[in-house]
């Protein structure tokens, strides 16, 4: 039995090589031409991150307008434009771009062994349309109009022209048609990655979790954005050249609005949530020392997230009278099946393993927490009684910040999980945890008050509300609990900086993760791979690593190990700078065989 | 190849039942448009993936047997670096001021697009990076 070290840290001949020879450009010339997935996936995060603050800025402006009954900080018109813009940021800007833009793009080519996107100089691409929508949506704010107003769903016919006049909102629809097209190349992108650049050995169904996520993410991605992208064209349409289609005037339907936009608008939520998931996959089982439960159960549940996703769009609608609530009733009601058993399959795959309590792990759990909160308090609203007393309500808004508030805390942990591997050094620990507490505790009082003032009828998208209504003292629980959420990502910035200033150099496989990107260096080079481990499993950088568990492993003792790439294999390509080759990859250390007995 | 194929072409058949049973429960045409858009993104690319999958060898990558050696060779062109889709980019940005503020930011959109079109297309061919 020969268990290998860890070589790969040590640059070897060839990767010195290969490094030198292509004369990359640096610094900003580099980050402006780069096609490298890992420097586009890096930009797509850190300006997602720029943007949630942004957003998170206005929403603390806004809970300091609630905080007193009749505030006069901001004017009606001002706190319109600042709740249009906070919605829009976050779901268009933040949280969708930054799992599928930054990363998806990072982490599957490394998960699977591939040495870039399929297609670089489209995902290039995606990120500058992704840069340019988000500009463009911001400048809304220094037109003479001001920012888009209509709240970020621009239901018609308050988004038509004649209510909605300037600039303002045509900046919203040109920053949406862009990032929209940004979305739906990065979707192209990824399907053809992971359906044509596996390494050899990597099935489908010995893909990490996070990988299959992101296939399905990816798949959802080019059914939902095209309708948003051609129903948007359409208001703009309506707005400039008098199409009239969501106008009674004309002859149009402004109810097809709502319809398209939610088309869109389901999907997206699991857009958003289903790479989450993936990353929490990744996470707790390399914290909990075991394999994840029901690998197949996972996959299974992904794709029947996704499909039923897709078909339950008028619940958002119940209460215009004009969609099928028992049908989309029980579409919603089901999701909660699948979600169900990945949440089963998270908790026995922590149940009786060698839990420890990084960062990355805190982060997940505390994800599980509040992403039950919000699923649940999702079951009340697919029921269309309870949602026609819910509705536009206060505890809507709980819900869905419950539920993209787990999504936050999961992006925080994937970020401390994978920052080693991103930059060569680790974040801070110690800090991460009062980050994650600060986070946790924050989110948690910012929603549990809304969801009491929802029951107590508080409409949603008021400035302004009555004495003597009882909704006081909540509004200043949430606006406490919403400057603690704030705090957390203070924390996290210092964290950042602290880090970096007194740097801990992080090896290729810091946390004995179990997936391809930790077989590499941290961080890896410019076509990702020197060599590769033979993929026996869905494990295969815990199989190479620890060869004397693999005895009690089920899933590779179904297949001989072998691995047998012989000395000096393939290297031919490997100079020209524009090929890059798998073969490339396995010309060291897979030589030796690994047995198991 | 094929489970590849099987995931899109099993998306596209649920979406199939959900698209047949929402048209005859409520008759409301845009949600059925929209249902059978996703069926066939479902069956065409799923289909077409099956259809190659039952004609050529499985891929390395698909049989779980196969060595990393078996994936010597090109795999693909993979550029460094290209300065095209910034290019392209700013034209599109310029776009979206033309959509939002005046027409006369259309030009500058237009040509940039076109001579980024040109030059990642032509890109390839010379051989170059940048």
């Amino acid at each position: 039995m020969t268990l290998l070290e860890e070589k790969q840290l040590i640059p070897t001949e060839e990767t010195k090589h290969a490094t030198t020879e292509h004369h990359e450009p640096s610094g900003l010339i580099k980050w402006l031409t780069s096609t490298d997935h890992k420097v586009i996936g890096k930009s797509y995060m850190f300006t997602a991150l720029i943007l949630m603050i942004i957003g998170g800025a206005m929403a603390l402006i806004m809970r300091l307008q609630l905080t007193s009954q009749h505030s006069s900080l901001l004017s009606f018109q001002q706190y319109n434009e600042l709740f249009t813009m906070h919605g829009s940021i976050m779901i268009y800007l933040f949280v969708g771009p930054f799992a599928f833009g930054g990363l998806a793009n990072y982490v599957v080519p490394l998960q699977i062994g591939a040495p870039d996107m399929a297609f670089p100089r489209l995902n290039a691409l995606s990120y500058w349309l992704y840069l340019g929508g988000s500009i463009i949506m911001l400048l809304g704010f220094f037109t003479a109009s001001g920012a888009a107003d209509f709240g970020w769903v621009a239901y018609a016919p308050l988004s038509s022209a004649v209510n909605s006049p300037g600039a303002g909102p045509d900046a919203w629809i040109a920053a949406l048609v862009l990032t929209g097209f940004s979305a739906i190349f990065t979707g192209v992108n990824l399907v053809t990655t992971i359906f044509y650049l596996r390494a050899p050995g990597m099935t489908m169904f010995r893909m990490p979790i996070f990988v299959w996520n992101m296939l399905v993410t990816a798949i959802l991605i080019l059914m939902a954005f095209p309708v948003l992208t051609s129903a948007l064209i359409m208001l703009y349409a309506d707005r400039h050249f008098g199409m009239d289609i969501f106008s009674v005037k004309g002859g149009g339907v402004p109810v097809l609005w709502q319809n398209l936009f939610w088309f869109w608008g389901h999907p997206e939520v699991y857009i958003l949530a289903l790479p989450f998931f993936g990353v929490v996959t990744e996470i707790i089982p390399v914290f909990s020392k075991k394999p994840i439960f029901g690998y197949k159960g996972m996959v299974f549940a992904t794709l029947a997230i996704a499909a039923l996703s897709t078909g339950v769009w008028g619940h958002h609608m119940f209460t215009t009278g004009v969609v099928l609530l028992p049908f989309f009733s029980l579409l919603s009601l089901l999701i909660a099946v699948p979600t169900g058993i990945k949440f089963f399959n998270w908790i026995a795959t922590m149940w009786r393993g060698q839990i420890t309590f990084t960062t990355p792990m805190l982060m997940c759990i505390g994800f599980l927490i509040t992403f039950l909160i919000g699923g649940l308090t999702g079951m009340f609203l697919a029921s269309p009684p309870v949602d026609f007393q819910m509705h536009d309500t206060y505890f809507v808004v709980a819900h869905f910040h419950s539920v993209i508030f787990a999504l936050v805390l999961a992006a925080v942990g994937a970020l401390y999980y994978w920052w080693p591997k991103m930059f060569g050094w680790y974040l801070n620990d110690k800090i991460g945890k009062v980050q994650f507490w600060l986070l946790f505790i924050g989110v948690n009082a910012t929603v549990v008050p809304w969801y009491i003032l929802g029951l107590h009828g508080m409409p949603r998208r008021v400035a302004v509300y009555k004495v003597g209504m009882g909704w006081h003292a909540l509004n200043i629980a949430a606006t406490v609990g919403a400057d603690i959420t704030g705090l957390s990502f203070l924390v996290f910035l210092l964290n950042i900086y602290l880090s970096w200033d007194k740097k801990v150099p992080a090896p290729s496989n810091p946390w004995d993760g179990t997936t391809l990107e930790w077989f590499t260096s941290s961080p890896p080079p410019t076509h990702n791979f020197t060599r590769i481990p033979p993929i026996r499993s869905e494990r295969p950088v815990w199989d190479f690593n620890h060869p004397d568990a693999i005895a009690i492993s089920a899933h590779s003792q179904k297949a001989p190990l072998i691995n047998g790439a012989p000395p000096g294999n393939g290297r031919a390509t490997n100079g020209n700078a524009r090929e890059a080759t798998i073969s490339g990859s396995a010309n060291s250390g897979t030589t030796e065989t690994v047995e198991s007995d | 190849m094929k489970v590849e194929g099987v995931v899109l072409i099993g998306i596209g058949l649920f979406m199939a039942v959900v698209s047949v049973g929402y048209w005859f429960w409520s008759g409301e045409p845009s949600g059925t448009a929209m249902l059978i858009g996703a069926v066939l993104l479902g069956l065409l690319p799923g289909g077409y993936y099956y259809w190659w999958a039952k004609r050529m060898k499985p891929r390395p990558e698909d049989r779980p047997d196969s060595t990393i050696r078996e994936g010597a060779g090109v795999i693909g062109s993979f550029p460094h670096g290209s300065i095209w889709p910034l290019v392209f980019g700013a034209g599109a940005f310029l776009f979206g001021l033309a959509l939002a503020f005046g027409w006369w930011f259309l030009p500058p959109a237009l040509g940039l697009m076109l001579v980024a079109a040109t030059g990642v297309t032509t890109q390839s061919r010379r051989g170059g990076t940048i």
